[in-house]
């Protein structure tokens, strides 16, 4: 077969297995939608995954946090003195925190540390049939695994992204305040000025939701979907984590045009 | 005709003198593979039926066909009476809960105890008592010799353990089918035998019917009613197991004597050997 030829036909076939994937995975969403009921009605499902899910990232979480929040601090001063505005730190930690730094990068965290093992858990079910026996006892494992997971870690991503936040702001004042010497009350009132619960507080909450959303999906997709075979499962890994990591990206430029755009 | 019975809190219908099983003129592809060629089979009420084969000759595809994990490409698989490729998923439940199936690994749950295992169908189907439940695992577990073993995690039970533990979850639920997929396979002399007598009395007692995935000859000769014998997606040949030992024929010959030579040729299709070896001049 001619070079061109081999080419588009190869081209035609990574085309149209993205299209039925995407396709197969609104699908997906819409089961995992439609069979959410229990675990609601089974609110201990979905808390014991909030657990794995959510408390156990809380160390990564929280170590990110705070050596972002210090890295915020140095070179934000560093910036601000030159201008005369080293008491304004606050506001930039603050800002910076709550409206991008929070949400995106405690979303990367959480889909490499809760994201893929969700995938592997899932990939590792299927691969040993655990899921194939579930569905033999009559028992949905979209209704009973995926769901659960799903709604664990939708509910963990913004409590996460809220304690980054925390931690992060904790940083900043550790150095700006305590190390570098920056007035105290200074850096906290010009915060509580600067900082629109609705406008930049709430925006970075619906962020930490839709990041929530995108990368639990991914996860649970990609753990169901693998091919079950041990390389199979290594590779969905991987691609939960790089697709969450664009999908957050892309995601947060998309949401960042529509909340900020012309806020002063 | 047919009597209702109750299965739990269920009441499902069951025809009278119909067999749980039939499958008539299967034929099912994965993709243009073509893997069953026109499969004929019934399995009786009360019986212990083998579906004996090769690797790679269906065995595992009949299994799934008649579990509803695969739909025939045509033909007809009817399970209690039910088409099974006209059953929506929630009839399809329904009837899973009087059916249960071994895997050939035992697919027990990794994050539950071998307790929790042998509960779960009974947590997810019923509104028993923790009483009621703890004593009817216990008696499951004490069926298949692993009542101490209640406290292990799956991932401290032998492949032997497993296995057991793994049928006492499937019979959990009393059901009315029980599918078996390699039993045998990969376990120790005394494992295997314990095994082969627990499928055989599980279906006495339950008044079962069961059907058994395997490639171990002797031991399924050693409990079972009927056998059909499966080779490049067809029935080869089918007999009660007095009927295949006194067979001539030469396919049942070969996997009963376990003969390298015979109708399945041992090697996958292949260019000549010295060929494959030296190259094309050397052929």
């Amino acid at each position: 077969m001619s070079g061109p030829v081999a080419v588009a036909r190869r081209l035609g076939r990574i085309v149209s297995d993205g299209v039925w994937r995407f396709g197969f995975a609104a699908r997906f969403l819409v089961m995992l939608l439609a069979h959410s009921g229990q675990s609601l009605m089974r609110l201990h499902l979905t808390v014991r995954e909030i657990y794995f899910s959510g408390v156990l990232s809380l160390l990564i979480i929280v170590v990110s946090g705070l050596f972002v929040g210090m890295v915020l601090g140095l070179q934000g001063y560093e910036t601000l003195q030159r201008f005369g505005s080293g008491d304004a730190l606050g506001v930039l930690v603050a800002l910076s925190l709550v409206r991008e730094l929070g949400p995106v990068v405690a979303g990367l965290l959480f889909a490499s540390r809760a994201g893929s093992a969700v995938t592997a858990e899932i990939g590792l079910m299927k691969a040993t049939e655990q899921l194939d026996a579930m569905d033999m006892m009559a028992v949905n494992p979209i209704a009973r695994v995926v769901a659960p997971r799903f709604w664990g870690g939708v509910i963990s991503m913004p409590l996460l992204a809220a304690i980054f936040s925390a931690m992060g702001v904790l940083g900043g004042w550790l150095i700006g305040v305590v190390f570098i010497g920056v007035d105290e009350g200074a850096f906290w009132s010009q915060m509580q000025a600067a900082v629109d619960f609705r406008e930049d507080v709430v925006n970075g909450v619906i962020k930490s939701v839709v990041f929530g959303v995108a990368v639990s999906l991914i996860a649970v997709f990609e753990g169901y979907d693998c091919t079950p075979t041990a390389e199979g499962v290594s590779r969905a890994i991987t691609r939960t984590i790089v697709s969450s990591a664009l999908a957050i990206l892309a995601l947060d430029f998309v949401l960042t045009s529509f909340m900020f755009r012309g806020v002063s | 005709m047919a009597r209702f019975i109750g299965v739990g809190s269920l009441l499902v219908s069951v025809a009278v003198g119909e067999a749980p099983v039939a499958l008539r003129d299967v034929r099912f592809a994965y993709g243009e593979r073509e893997i069953l060629k026109g499969v004929d089979l019934s399995v009786q009420r009360g019986q212990v039926v083998a579906i004996l084969g090769g690797s790679g000759c269906g065995k595992t595809t009949l299994l799934r066909l008649i579990g509803g994990h695969l739909r025939a490409g045509s033909g007809k698989v009817e399970v209690s009476g039910h088409d099974m490729a006209v059953l929506r998923r929630g009839e399809l439940y329904e009837l899973r809960r009087r059916m249960g199936m071994l895997f050939q690994f035992g697919a027990l749950f990794t994050d539950l105890t071998v307790f929790e295992n042998v509960a779960f169908p009974l947590r997810e189907h019923t509104d028993l008592p923790p009483e009621l439940v703890h004593d009817l695992v216990l008696m499951k577990l004490h069926a298949v010799g692993l009542r101490g073993a209640e406290h292990l995690r799956t991932a401290e039970l032998s492949g032997g353990m497993a296995r057991r533990v793994a049928l006492a979850r499937t019979v959990a639920l009393d059901p009315m089918l029980i599918l078996y997929d390699e039993p045998f396979a990969g376990l120790d002399p005394i494992s295997l035998g314990v095994i082969g007598q627990l499928i055989r009395r599980l279906n006495d007692a339950l008044g079962a019917s069961s059907i058994v995935v395997t490639h171990d000859v002797h031991e399924s000769m050693a409990i079972v009613d009927y056998i059909y014998f499966v080779s490049d997606g067809r029935i080869v040949a089918e007999g009660t197991p007095e009927q295949i030992r006194a067979s001539e024929d030469p396919f049942v010959c070969q996997f009963v004597n376990a003969r390298a030579d015979g109708p399945v040729p041992f090697h996958y299709p292949a260019p000549p050997y010295a060929e494959s070896l030296f190259g094309r001049g050397a052929a």
